[in-house]
Formats: structure tokens, sequence, C-alpha cells
């Protein structure tokens, strides 16, 4: 059974989104980290760099397979977590502890596109 | 779909599954990392039931299979085994597969399970008037793979059987905790380990003995994949396939083009006047995991793709494998892959990328 969390909003695409002062905190949920298996390298946009809702922004990597990363809403990257970025197993070990970008917001009217814990839930079965 | 006779045990260990082969087969039971490891430094316990099974017997069961396949079954002694190839007439590859030699009239071939119906179907076609009879006992017989430093410590606490009798690619028939198997000291893995058939019944109890070892871990089929690639043996539709021949993905030991086989003319014409393409190891110079069907270049000019490809596991090390130009395939050349929106620089090397641990 995978674990989502209440206070986040949800993309079809498993990832998950934590606003905080207009900034959006992107990354994988439990779902997509199990589903991959071991994380081994995930690779994302430089901090400038503008993302689309819906549109690549990097890719995780698991030892098996690369599955893309959408990103969730639109906006410009201010952040990148660099030091999950170096310790890759941290997102197997606790995917909702490791944001990969923070991003500033364009549009916050884009987090209505987005799934809530529940929706999230059911669009899992 | 179909199940191997191990598919409840799969579950009850927390396998995940795939579909492999047009089989219901345990990707991983922890994690890829994990199980690859235990095989290059403990033991791994794999099911390759699904692999397929097929019994060539009679009086031109030799005459017939160096017919059928690339290498020369005249060479190789009574309980021994050899690999080999099946090709069609334009040299592509029908599949790759292990030949077991009972003796002069007895053989069993083990073939991919993805393509075990279209090679049954080629064999038969291809019986002609030889005077051979040809049995599909896939259904009957299922094999398991223990692989590893501590496989033969593990697999002689369960055996009367002395197991130093057996060198890499030889095979016997015994008992092992009481069950009759057919062992062969082989696998896919770079490692010294052993295959074991025996009856789906036989198979179930001693893949639950195995399994019961401390030294023993099960592994599935992505760590079967991560090191076969490791150990440089190829995959069907990966470095070979009905497009790559046996020559161009560097198998020439196993092609003997001074006998008659199905291909051989095309594959001798190849050699005389040179491979246009060649499968080439590949290490990646920057971050970056090269998969399979990514695009090689040198320079600007496109010249082929990635094959397959890993992070090997517990490492940092990313090596490939590619079907490049052959005027692009020296040891040491610049080349990049195009991965997502950059181009990885690379280099080709050797594709020896692990020491093999065989028991000669």
């Amino acid at each position: 059974m995978s674990k989502i969390l209440e206070n986040l909003k949800y993309a079809a695409s498993h990832e998950w989104v934590r606003v905080e002062d207009g900034f959006a905190y992107i990354g994988i949920t439990d779902y997509a980290q199990d589903s991959l298996g071991s994380i081994v390298y995930i690779e994302v946009g430089e901090v400038g760099d503008e993302v689309a809702q819906g549109e690549e922004f990097g890719a995780v990597e698991s030892v098996k397979a690369a599955s893309d990363l959408l990103s969730p809403v639109s906006g410009e990257i201010v952040e990148v977590n660099e030091n999950v970025l170096d310790n890759t197993e941290d997102v197997n070990g606790d995917p909702y502890g490791s944001w990969l970008i923070k991003v500033k917001m364009s549009d916050e009217s884009e987090l209505d596109n987005l799934l809530d814990p529940k929706q999230y839930e059911e669009s899992l079965d | 779909m179909k199940k191997t006779i191990l598919y409840d045990e799969h579950l009850k260990h927390g396998a995940k599954i795939v579909e492999f082969g047009g089989y219901l087969m345990p990707i991983e039971y922890t994690n890829i990392s994990l199980e690859h490891q235990a095989v290059r430094k403990r033991s791994g316990l794999f099911d390759v039931s699904h692999m397929g099974e097929i019994e060539v017997k009679g009086r031109e069961a030799t005459e017939f299979i160096n017919y059928l396949t690339t290498n020369d079954l005249r060479l190789v002694g009574h309980k021994k085994m050899a690999y080999s190839l099946m090709l069609y007439e334009n040299g592509g590859v029908v599949d790759d597969l292990m030949v077991y030699k009972y003796n002069n009239e007895h053989y069993l071939l083990v073939v991919n399970a993805g393509n075990k119906d279209k090679d049954y179907e080629w064999i038969i076609n291809h019986k002609g008037n030889f005077d051979i009879e040809i049995n599909d006992l896939s259904d009957q017989i299922s094999l398991l793979a223990i692989q590893g430093p501590y496989s033969f410590k593990v697999l002689q606490k369960i055996t009367d059987f002395d197991l130093n009798s057996l060198t890499l690619f030889d095979f016997a028939e015994f008992m092992v905790l009481g069950k009759q198997c057919m062992v062969s000291r082989s696998g896919y893995t770079g490692e010294d380990g052993f295959e074991i058939y025996a009856s789906n019944e036989d198979i179930l109890y001693l893949f639950k003995e195995l399994a019961s070892f401390p030294e023993v871990s099960l592994c599935g089929l992505g760590a079967r994949d991560t090191l076969r690639f490791e150990a440089a043996m190829p995959l069907y539709g990966h470095e070979i396939s009905e497009d790559i021949n046996p020559l161009e993905a560097g198998l020439g030991f196993a092609v003997k083009l001074d006998k008659d086989f199905i291909g051989r003319d095309v594959l001798k014409h190849a050699k005389e006047t040179g491979l246009n393409r060649k499968i080439v190891g590949l290490e990646l110079l920057e971050k970056g995991i090269a998969r399979s069907g990514y695009e090689v270049y040198h320079g600007e000019e496109k010249i082929g793709y990635i094959t397959t490809g890993y992070m090997i596991p517990n490492t940092d090390k990313t090596l490939a494998f590619a079907l490049v130009d052959a005027r692009y395939s020296s040891i040491g050349m610049d080349v990049s892959i195009q991965i997502r929106k950059h181009r990885v620089a690379s280099k080709i090397r050797n594709k020896k990328f692990l020491e093999k641990k065989y028991i000669r």
C-alpha cells in the first residue's frame, strides 16, 4: 500500500507538490519510488530554467529503467536539492521528505488542475 | 499468460512480478543491486523455468544440429554443452541456445522463453529427411540456476555426487535430495554456478530447500540482466536479433564457417568482405545512463545505437553495448550518446567489464 500525504497535491504522472509562500517543492510519490525500485541517478534542470505544467523537467533512473519527470506546475526553478541528487537512495527511503526542485510558480491557479490526495489514491487503483 | 511452478513461491517471498517471454516472472524480490551483489559475493538462486527445452534424438541428430545451428557439435564431447545460434538464411538470428550433448544421437536444446514457439516451428520445418525425432519438453521440465562463489558449497551439501567432477559446460544426471536431476556447471552471470533441470514438482521442492540456506539470496530477472550484461553476454533482442548477426555481435567463436549450416553463405561472405557494423563496449565519461535504443554519435554523425546499458549495481560506473558503424568501432574512440537533451561523452572500450570466475 503506497503512502499518500494529506497536505500535498499530486500529478497523475506521480509527482507531488508542496506549496509554501508561493513556492512549489516538487518530488516523486511513494508509489513512483516503489515502482521504480532502487533509484541510482536523478537528472533535473538548472536554477533559472523555466518549467511548464505537464512538461518534462528531468528524469529519475533506477537500475532497470529511466522515467521522465513532469512538472506539476509552471514557473522558474529557484533551487535544486543537490543533497538528494547526490544521495538518490533518500528518495526511496523518504520520498515525501526528498524534494527535487523548488519552483517559483508563475500561475498558482494551475494547482487546481492537480489531484487531491483522495483523487490520487483513486488513480492508483 | 503462463506461470512457472514457482509462481506462488515468488509471491510468498515478496517478488515484484513482470511479464517476460509470455510468463509472469519475478523481476526482483528485494532490489536489483542487492541481488546482483549476492551473486557476485555469495550465492543467488534464479527461477529460469520459463526457458524452453527441446529434445532432438535419433541416428542423425548430430548432423541435424550441425545443419540447424552455427557451432560444430562434432567437436563437443559427450555430457558437454556448447553455445550455438540458429540463423535465418540472411544471417539474422532466430535464437541463441545452449546445446546439451548426451551423445551423438541425443541432444537437449535450451532456448529463450520468448522465442520457444517460433524456434520449435523453425526446427520442425527444417527437419526434412533427417532421421531424428523432435520433442518439446518445455512444459514438463523446470529449471533453477544457482550462481556465485558459495553455490558449489551449497549444492554439494545436498547431493552425494562429487561436483568437482564437473567443470565449465559439463553436465551429469544425479540425485539431489532424492530427486532425479540433470545438472550443468554453467550459467548467465560470469560466476561459477550450476543449472538444475528436473520435473516441475521436484524443482518446487528443491527451490524451497535451496532458498532456505542462509548463503542463498533469491534473485529475479532484473539482476539476471545486469549480471549477464556485466559478464558481456548477449541477450536476444538486444545484442543479437533478426537484424544483428552473430559476427557483428562478436560471437565468431560459436560460428564454424568450415561446415554447412543455415545462414552460412551470408556470414562467410560478410566475413570475407568485412563487417559494416559491430557491437562494441562503451564507457560513459560523464553522468548519465545509456539505455537501449539511445543514439550514438561520432561528432555530428549518427553511427549507431545502444543495445544494453546500465550503471553497474553498487558502483558509479556506467557502461553500455552499442551497435555501431564498423569505421568508428576501434577501442579508445571518442563518441557521444544522446541522453534526453544532452550528448554525453563516451569512449569505446573492450567488452571485458568483468573478470569471469569460471572453473575450467
